[in-house]
């Protein structure tokens, strides 16, 4: 098929960015959309043009690495599916598809469709871990964990940290990806020493960053690629308001 | 450099094994082992390159112990490293299922499933550290699979007679990774650990023949920086694209680990690959990557090729009769559940043979008709429901109703720098962990291991043997003009990169090495075609230097330059691994050397000839490399041939 792609290009964090206006054909519906835009990379190497900057790694929908905004969706039109795993067959011959970065004031452009995601890391630093030094864990089953409680932590951990929720998000807030880590240690008991401390620090944290907050659009959840709900932003709540009250 | 291969040499290297009965070996090691006083710690500044399983946990339990570290990678953030992807589940000997599991038999296991090709004391401590991996991770969070009592949950993999894989859902090493990425954010909020995000090692620091440093480029700004450091720990991964299609993410990459085998350090068994039997196929040209499916799928799937040639029906269409149950006709013990590289040279073979099917002919079926009819949608859903889903995205067919299509593909490298019992490489100061380096899998790796391996070195080993080293050095700080050299080195380099301006995309040339590699020194090579092998792949190499495209420049985020950088350095990597092919004239764990097999196509190995480790040494660019040998010695275990008949 024969599409025509209008691509952000933007040369610097500081530059002024536009759209350009690319025709590409011989677009294979067996083609991933990442495989679509190497294809056009390298006709643009071909010519000598610098291609466009985007980035990916895994290419299997686990490590969080791909972004795009693809035609007003951050990755792209299918459900609970990152860029990567998005194949060309759910588009047609002669589509025009507008692709750009994922935009909110704590994700930078570094160049064209690549944005700077550290502000999460940060975030993860503030609190995201249980303080446990190598070496000092006593016997796994020493401690039985229901096993729902155990999913429950799985299905919040799950999170890939991609950012999607907050280019989604009207308000650019982190919060789908705060209460992802917060309510995966709530769930355990192993979370539980540093419960209240963590939730205060990494919503201040997340607040430094310069993310929004969160007024109840949903838009986070209907992007998140591991699907996880909105729900834990309640949870997230919860634990906030109950550690102005609970000391530990 | 010449075809012509050197026969194998004859100088030796020195495991240091410690002395004493196998299960005591860690033990006495670490009793005797020098240690580095609290205060002095603080003196020390390690590099740790990488921050996958091996490095972040490397990285995060250095800096608890209270050494300055210094973690790098290529990533916009720690998690993303490619241990992320890992799906199955990680072994330790807990015997939680108490059926029968110990530390001796995960080693036994362990030894066995790499052929005997491992080395016996490594392998035992590995198995011996497995436990309190599984302690660690709980003790993090890491949300493993629990039974309804709440206690952890195991599965048989791999073949394994005994349950002692841990995992979480097909999100194993995602978890793993976030519970040693918390690890490492822990110590970099407490100032302990300072992490250099989007810088990727270019080349070594060496001082009086130490490791005294890195030099690095910012992906961002291009700069080009020597980082000083007492010791440097590459925990960089395998190099699977060196065959361009494989199972691993697009950044990984043999970088790292060749500028120190061009510095010096001895590479091991470069030939030893893993080829994995349930990948997606190829769909095209266009294809970057294959896509890995849980070996689990094999459970409950037969494989099968049509047994006409050129047969033209779809599969739902073609009768019994006329259908070739491959693995179930020449393995009727273990039928589909045959190990890896058994699983997927048959494969090949039949693909090869023109009873592949799928486009170009490069799959096979793997039905589940049965197993639906057999035990119903919904318990083939509960099991595989996810894998189902991902294959149907991927390729647009629906597996319940028609069979997947499978076809094996690059995973995992057994080999990498050589490393002795501590983990140094041949060059001081210079330390390898996880699948960089050569050390636990001999010439096969058993499923759920790699994970294990990676965090045994970075949580257990590495920080009780780092220190070894440290406090013997003489804290002599890398000389300015070393530092400076090495600089230097990688700018020029990045120049000569950038002065490509030919007319073929580096791309085009990375494809071109992988399907050499893929033909000749995948899993079954001949001495032809690897001595043909060699030699295309150094016209490769020459063409790459005179007409790839390089286009951008080295300012700013150009990622077409760190592609080139890459594949300049598979380029080199391909002709060492078929030399290590041609000179290992035996066919073992995941390879079959076409000259040394049985009447009825079965491994040959030679005990006799090859009971080694092959590592090589670089002696510069106009000269060819050395075969080093490290014989190894099985003092308890007994050696075996493998038979899946």
């Amino acid at each position: 098929m024969k599409l025509t792609l209008h691509i952000w290009r933007q040369a610097g964090s500081h530059s002024t960015g536009r759209f350009e206006t690319y025709d590409l054909a011989d677009v294979r519906p067996d083609m991933s959309f990442l495989e679509m835009l190497d294809q056009l990379n390298e006709q643009l190497v071909a010519s000598n043009t610098e291609p466009v900057a985007f980035e990916y790694d895994c290419r299997e929908g686990i490590c969080g690495t791909c972004s795009l905004v693809i035609n007003g969706t951050p990755h792209g039109p299918r459900n609970a599916t990152t860029t990567c795993q998005t194949y060309m067959r759910h588009f047609h011959d002669g589509d025009e598809i507008f692709i750009e970065p994922f935009r909110a004031a704590a994700f930078p452009i570094i160049r064209d469709l690549v944005v700077d995601r550290s502000s999460l890391d940060r975030v993860a630093q503030a609190g995201g871990f249980i303080s446990v030094g190598t070496g000092n864990a006593p016997d796994a089953n020493a401690l039985p964990i229901a096993k729902q409680d155990a999913e429950d932590a799985l299905s919040a951990a799950a999170c890939i940290g991609c950012g999607a929720c907050v280019a989604a998000c009207p308000n650019a807030s982190a919060s789908l990806f705060t209460a992802a880590k917060i309510s995966h240690f709530a769930d355990l008991p192993q979370g539980g020493p540093e419960r209240g401390e963590r939730v205060r620090r990494m919503i201040a944290a997340m607040d430094e960053e310069m993310f929004g907050s969160c007024t109840n659009h949903g838009e986070c959840e209907a992007v998140c690629p591991m699907e996880i709900s909105t729900r834990l932003i309640g949870q997230m709540n919860r634990e906030y308001l109950r550690s102005l009250v609970v000391q530990t | 450099m010449g075809t012509a291969v050197s026969a194998p040499a004859s100088m030796t290297l020195d495991g240091k094994v410690p002395v004493g009965p196998l299960a005591e070996k860690w033990t006495s090691y670490r009793s005797d082992a020098r240690l580095v006083s609290p205060k002095n710690k603080r003196q020390f500044h390690v590099a740790i390159v990488g921050s996958g399983l091996a490095g972040a946990s490397a990285a995060a339990t250095l800096a608890e112990q209270g050494y300055r570290v210094s973690c790098f990678c290529f990533h916009d953030s720690p998690r993303r490293a490619h241990s992320v992807a890992a799906q199955g589940g990680i072994n330790a000997a807990k015997n939680y299922q108490y059926d029968g599991d110990s530390v001796w038999r995960l080693f036994h296991d362990t030894i066995k499933g790499g052929d005997f090709r491992s080395r016996e004391a490594n392998v035992y401590r590995l198995a011996e550290v497995s436990s309190q991996i599984i302690d660690q991770c709980v003790a993090q969070g890491v949300p493993f699979a629990r039974e309804y009592g709440g206690y952890l949950a195991n599965r048989s993999f791999g073949g394994a007679l005994v349950s002692r894989t841990f995992y979480c859902k097909g999100q194993t090493g995602q978890q793993l990774l976030l519970g040693a990425y918390g690890a490492l954010n822990r110590q970099i909020a407490a100032g302990n650990v300072v992490m250099h995000t989007r810088h990727e090692m270019l080349d070594l620091v060496l001082t009086a023949g130490a490791c005294r440093g890195i030099v690095t480029r910012n992906l961002l700004t291009g700069e080009i920086q020597s980082h000083a450091a007492d010791a440097v720990v590459l925990a960089t991964g395998g190099h699977s694209n060196v065959f361009y299609l494989s199972t691993n993410a697009a950044g990984c990459n043999v970088t790292a680990t060749w500028r120190a085998y061009k510095l010096g350090a001895a590479f091991a068994n470069p030939c030893f690959t893993q080829i994995h039997p349930t990948c997606i196929p190829p769909s095209g040209e266009h294809q970057a990557k294959l896509t890995l499916m849980s070996e689990s799928l094999r459970n409950d799937g037969r494989m099968w090729v049509p047994k006409k040639v050129g047969e033209s029906r779809p599969p739902t269409e073609i009768p019994e009769v006329d259908r070739d149950y491959l693995l179930e006709r020449k393995y009727p013990a273990y039928g589909n559940l045959a190990p890896r590289d058994i699983a997927s040279r048959a494969a090949k073979e039949v693909c090869e043979e023109g009873r592949g099917v799928g486009p170009k002919g490069l799959g096979v079926y793997l039905d589940f008709a049965e197993s639906i009819a057999e035990r119903g949608r919904a318990e083939i859903e509960s099991r595989y429901g996810n894998l189902f889903r991902m294959y149907e995205e991927i390729t647009g067919e629906n597996p319940y109703r028609v069979p997947m299509r499978i076809f094996p593909a690059p995973h995992y490298t057994m080999g990498g720098l050589w490393v002795d019992y501590e983990l140094m490489t041949t060059i001081p100061g210079l330390f390898a962990i996880g699948e960089a380096n050569f050390s636990d899998h001999g010439a096969n790796r058993l499923g759920a291991s790699a994970l294990m391996q990676g965090l045994a070195d970075g949580y257990f080993v590495l920080p009780q043997t780092i220190g070894n080293y440290l406090s013997a050095s003489r804290r002599l700080p890398a000389v300015n003009g070393e530092l400076q050299d090495g600089a230097r080195r990688v700018t020029d380099r990045v120049g000569k990169l950038l002065a490509l301006r030919g007319n073929r995309t580096v791309e085009s040339f990375h494809r071109e090495l992988g399907r050499v590699m893929w033909q000749y020194c995948g899993m079954s090579r001949g001495r032809e075609g690897l001595l043909e092998a060699i030699e295309k792949i150094q016209q490769l190499r020459e063409e790459f230097w005179s007409s790839a495209c390089v286009p951008g420049d080295h300012t700013h985020l150009n990622m077409a330059l760190e592609k080139a950088g890459r594949v300049a350095d598979f380029l080199e990597l391909g002709e060492l691994m078929c030399r290590d092919a041609l000179t290992r004239e035996e066919s073992c764990g995941c390879h079959l050397r076409e000259e040394y097999q049985t009447a009825d196509g079965e491994a040959q190995r030679n005990d006799e000839q090859f009971a080694h480790v092959a590592a090589w040494n670089c002696h510069g660019e106009d000269h060819e490399p050395v075969r080093q040998q490290e014989e190894l010695v099985f003092s308890e275990v007994k050696v075996a041939e493998r038979s899946y008949k």
